[in-house]
Formats: structure tokens, sequence, C-alpha cells
């Protein structure tokens, strides 16, 4: 018995214990966006002060207000969703393609192609090859330079083709002996059957395209083409130099200071994601269980 | 059957295959082909561009034009007192990435698995995930913000407790602690799933008899969670090792400042610096390059490492 009332006792200390770092934890991991949103709705008088921000001072919506009368957020916001949108629905496209044809066991040069998919996991030309590359092909300065390099993902496919060879082999041949072919096959039977692995794939490009920066930021020289995520960057980046210059983006009245439209411009850019994400988080990881069976 | 005139008749049945894609394959050979010409074109075309390396680049003259210099670019690498620290930079932070990073996920998994409450559990995990989900520009943005010396949440409970603000972000005393500190932040939520995902499958009889004979909730995950989860950590240990010369451009470049240069710049960020904006194509193509290589090395070993622990392997 003493034993016993020992082992409820640990267990309930362990308990409180944990519950409490739990907590803690949740705090850590909220509080600094927490923070940034009330500072973009902080008065200028109050945005200098060391503090904990629970609460906004002189709550107001002008930086949002001057954040959205630039025309340059339009611009990025109308190009982060077209990357977005139409990179997240080609890739799913041509990772199913891939996918299908190479879940034909007997698909003659199968596992040539395979290897051909996967040695581009393990090695690329680098930083400077690619940017050449894409020069010669025409493509700085357009957006498609943003969309067609991440259409052929090595990873998607082989995850697409996994998930595709566990149906039994039947349910196609019984399709093509009915006299369809296998754009058919794969359009009318193995499609439906397949919206699992299609929303993993769309949800994780589509991400990966909203937070992309750092290719818009090389290939691209317009401001007008820019992405949310480069005008944040350019915002934080140029305002480190000199403060003053945030303006080159997003005019700064007496209302607001540098300060609360920096919050502002990542409020903005991030709410789309955070306000989807809870919905969503489940089909994520979905796709990691999915993943971690076989590489 | 190698008569003339079987040939021929075989030979036409093959063409008509070919123009209807109509044959056995012909239509999955369709399907596949823009992810093909994705990969030939955005990534083996790139990797042509790696002999780059090996010559002086001119922009008039093209990769193909462009003069051979040999190994030049790689001697004047290995003898640039840069080069050892952008090394040693990159080899320190990733270190600290792994001696940190690596553990974390596995204690907040073990935490998570032992929260009774099913909807508590799954809010916590859905809040731990969130700084995943976001880029390192947006990251960064927060992080400055709550470093910051003159408004920042840290600073403010620093000045509590007694000390003087610190300027984390340009003093390279505590640079490197912002960087694997904030790695950790954003990445431990999201690095327990693998280890629940494997602590589901544990069967429950094990925790039934252990219960039976008395064992606590810490001796049950001393002795059967764990040592369950030992094949993932095994393997997720080594390939974190195999990635070691990544040590993680996003996040270092849209945190570092030329006032801790000399802690934080590490190879991706050199090569991005001397290459595109120094324009120096050559050199910066063989820095990558013999990243490329040592990564490659290091990724094949760790796979062949853990073909040797376990039989399945990665691929």
């Amino acid at each position: 018995m003493n034993a016993q009332n020992h082992r409820r006792l640990a267990d309930k200390l362990f308990d409180i214990g944990n519950y409490t770092f739990m907590i803690g934890l949740s705090l850590l991991f909220l509080y600094p966006f927490w923070d940034l949103l009330m500072l973009s709705l902080t008065a200028p008088a109050y945005v200098d002060r060391l503090g904990l921000r629970f609460w906004a001072h002189g709550f107001n919506l002008d930086s949002y207000r001057q954040v959205f009368r630039s025309d340059i957020i339009s611009y990025a916001y109308a190009n982060t969703v077209f990357r977005t949108v139409v990179g997240a629905g080609l890739t799913v496209l041509v990772t199913l393609g891939a996918a299908f044809a190479l879940s034909q066991r007997k698909l003659p040069l199968r596992n040539t192609i395979t290897l051909y998919i996967l040695l581009t996991m393990f090695f690329q030309g680098g930083l400077i090859p690619s940017y050449l590359n894409m020069k010669s092909l025409g493509l700085i300065g357009s957006k498609w330079s943003l969309i067609l390099p991440s259409l052929a993902n090595a990873w998607y496919i082989i995850l697409a083709r996994n998930f595709l060879m566990t149906f039994p082999k039947e349910l196609e041949e019984s399709a093509i002996v009915d006299g369809a072919n296998p754009l058919q096959v794969a359009y009318r039977i193995l499609l439906p059957l397949s919206m699992p692995i299609v929303a993993v794939i769309a949800l994780w490009s589509a991400v990966s395209h909203w937070n992309a920066w750092f290719d818009a930021m090389i290939y691209l020289r317009d401001k007008h083409d820019y992405v949310l995520q480069l005008l944040v960057q350019k915002i934080l980046q140029q305002d480190r130099i000199d403060p003053t210059n945030t303006g080159t983006y997003i005019q700064i009245t007496s209302q607001v200071t540098s300060q609360t439209i920096k919050a502002a411009t990542i409020i903005a850019a991030t709410l789309p994601i955070i306000l989807v994400y809870p919905f969503l988080q489940k089909y994520f990881v979905k796709g990691v269980m999915v993943g971690s069976l076989k590489g | 059957m190698s008569g003339t005139a079987v040939g021929a008749s075989t030979a036409a049945a093959r063409r008509k295959r070919l123009a209807r894609p109509n044959g056995k394959y012909g239509y999955y050979y369709l399907m596949a082909a823009p992810a093909l010409i994705g990969f030939f074109l955005f990534h083996y075309v790139p990797m042509y561009g790696v002999i780059l390396a090996f010559k002086d680049y001119k922009f008039a003259l093209g990769i193909m034009g462009s003069p051979w210099v040999g190994f030049e670019h790689f001697e004047r690498f290995f003898t640039d007192p840069f080069f050892w620290r952008i090394l040693r930079n990159t080899v320190v932070i990733s270190s600290l990435h792994i001696l940190f990073g690596f553990p974390a996920p596995i204690v907040l998994a073990l935490l998570f698995n032992e929260l009774v409450h099913k909807r508590f559990k799954i809010a916590m995990q859905t809040i731990s995930y969130l700084p995943h989900f976001m880029s390192w520009v947006i990251l960064s943005g927060v992080l400055i913000e709550v470093l910051s010396p003159s408004r920042g949440a840290v600073n403010y409970l620093i000045t509590l407790l007694g000390g003087k603000p610190v300027y984390f972000l340009a003093d390279s005393h505590y640079f490197v602690g912002v960087l694997i500190a904030s790695h950790v932040w954003q990445s431990v939520g999201w690095g327990s799933v693998v280890y629940l995902a494997g602590m589901a499958g544990i069967n429950p009889d094990q925790y039934e008899s252990a219960r039976i004979d008395g064992a606590t909730r810490i001796q049950q995950m001393r002795y059967i969670t764990i040592p369950s989860l030992v094949p993932i950590m095994t393997i997720l240990f080594i390939l974190s090792v195999g990635g070691i010369l990544n040590a993680g451009f996003d996040q270092i470049f849209n945190l570092y400042n030329p006032a801790v240069y000399h802690v934080a710049d590490v190879i991706d960020t050199y090569v991005y610096r001397v290459g595109l904006l120094e324009t120096k194509y050559g050199f910066s193509t063989a820095v990558g390059l013999v990243k490329n290589v040592v990564g490659l090395v290091l990724v094949l070993s760790a796979n062949w490492i853990i073909k040797r622990f376990n039989e399945y392997g990665l691929w």
C-alpha cells in the first residue's frame, strides 16, 4: 500500500509540473506574436517604452491604414496569392503525373527514372549556376521564375508514389479491361481516391510558396513584382541600416512610426497563414506520418 | 522471329504505338514528362554549371567560352583566412543546433504524451507548431522586436531583475546563443510530431503490465517509451549529422549584420555575398561546390551507417 501511495504522489507531482511547464511554454510560443500585434496597434507616443505589451496603449489602426494605402503592398498581396495558388496547383499536377507513372510496377525504365529523380535530392548546382541558368532561360524578372523551378519536387513525387502504391492493382486493371486508357484511369478512379495526398502536397507547397522570399529577392528587380515576404524583408533590412528608409515602400506620417509600420506589415503578411493554420494543421501532421513510414 | 517480313511489321506497329500514346506505357511517360523536364531544366542544367568553379567567368563569353583556370579558385579559397572562419562558424553553429535541437523535440514529445486531457494536448501541439509555419523573415521581425534593447520584452525582464539591457543581435557574445535558442523555439514543436507518431505505435499492454508492477509514470517513460523511440532517434540523429554543413541560411541571413559576421558568417551566406553581391561567380561557385561535395559525402555516409544499424535505411 505504501508503494502505491508513493506512486500516486509521484504521478501527481509529475502532472502538476508538466501542466505548469506546458502553460509556460505556450506563453513562450504565443507572446512574441502577440507583442508584435499589440505594437502594430500602439500609438506613436507609447512605442519606445521598455516593457511587456499585454495591451496596446492608445489603441489605433493608423499603421494598418498606412500599410494598406501603399500600392506596393497590394501588388505584393496579388503576387503572393498568384504564386501560392498557381504554384501549388501546378505542383500537384506535375507531382501526381510522375507519381502515377512511377506507381506502375512494370513501367520500363522505372528504376532509372526513380534514380534520375532521387539524385536531385542529393546534389545541387548551387546558387550561382542556378542563377545563371535562370538568366539563360530568360526567366529573370518574370514571376514564373518563382513557380517553375519548384514544380518538380523529388520528395513530393516519392511521397505520392508510395501512397498510390498502396492501392490494389486490380482497381486499375479492371478499368483498363473495360476500355479506359491510363489517363482516364488516373483522372476518374485514382484521383478521387488520392485526395488525402493531394491535400497534403497542395498545402505543403502552398505554405512554402507563401513563405518564400529568397528567389524573389534574387530573380526579380521591380518593386511591383515583390511578394509579401520580400517586402517585409526589405523593410526590416533597410530600416536596420537607415531607420528613415521604410518610406521607400510605405509612407510614414506623424500618426505612425516606422516601428508600428514594420509590425503592421509583418502581421499583414502573416495573418492569412495564422487564420487558416489551425484548420489545416491535421493535414500537415498526416503528411509527416505518411512520409515517415517510408522514405 | 527474325524474318524480314515480321521485322517490318513489328517496326510499323511500333511506329504506330509511338504516334498514339496508346501502347501500354505511352500515357504514363506522357504524365511523367512535365516532372522529368522540370528536373532536367532546373536541377541537371545547373549541375553542369558547376564547371564555372574551374573557369574565370566573363559575362560576354558565357560559361562555355570563359577561360579555364584549373584549381585556382580552390587554392585561393583554402589559403584564405575567411575559409577557416566560415568553416568554423558553419560547423560550430550546426553542432550547437544538433546539441540543443536534437533532444528538445524528444523531451517535448514525452511531455505531450503524458498530458491526460486530450483537448489540452491537441491545443498545446497546435501552439508549438506555429513558428514552424512562418518564414524566417517574419520570425526575425518578431525576434528583433522582442530582443530590442529599448522596447523588447526580454530586456524588460532583464532590467526588472536588476541587469542592464543587452543588444543581443549586434553583440557577438550573444548572437550565436540567439541563433540556437530561436532555432529550437522554431523547430521543437514540429520536430516532436515524428516521435509522437512513434509513441502511438507502442503496445499499450507494456504500460499496463508496468503499472501492475508499480512503475511510476517517469519509470514507464524511462523503461518503455524511450527505448521504443531509439530507432527513430538514431535515424534522425545520423541525418542531422549528415547535414552539418547546412547551418540555416534563412535564419542567419535575416538576423545577422556586419557587427557579428565574424561569428555568424557561414558557407551559404558567404557564397551569397561573394557570388551575387560581389559577382565573383567562379570563386563563389567553387566554394559552393566544395560544400555540396562534402555535404553529399556526409549524407551518403549517414545513410550507409543507418543501413548498418537497421535494415531499412532511408532509400
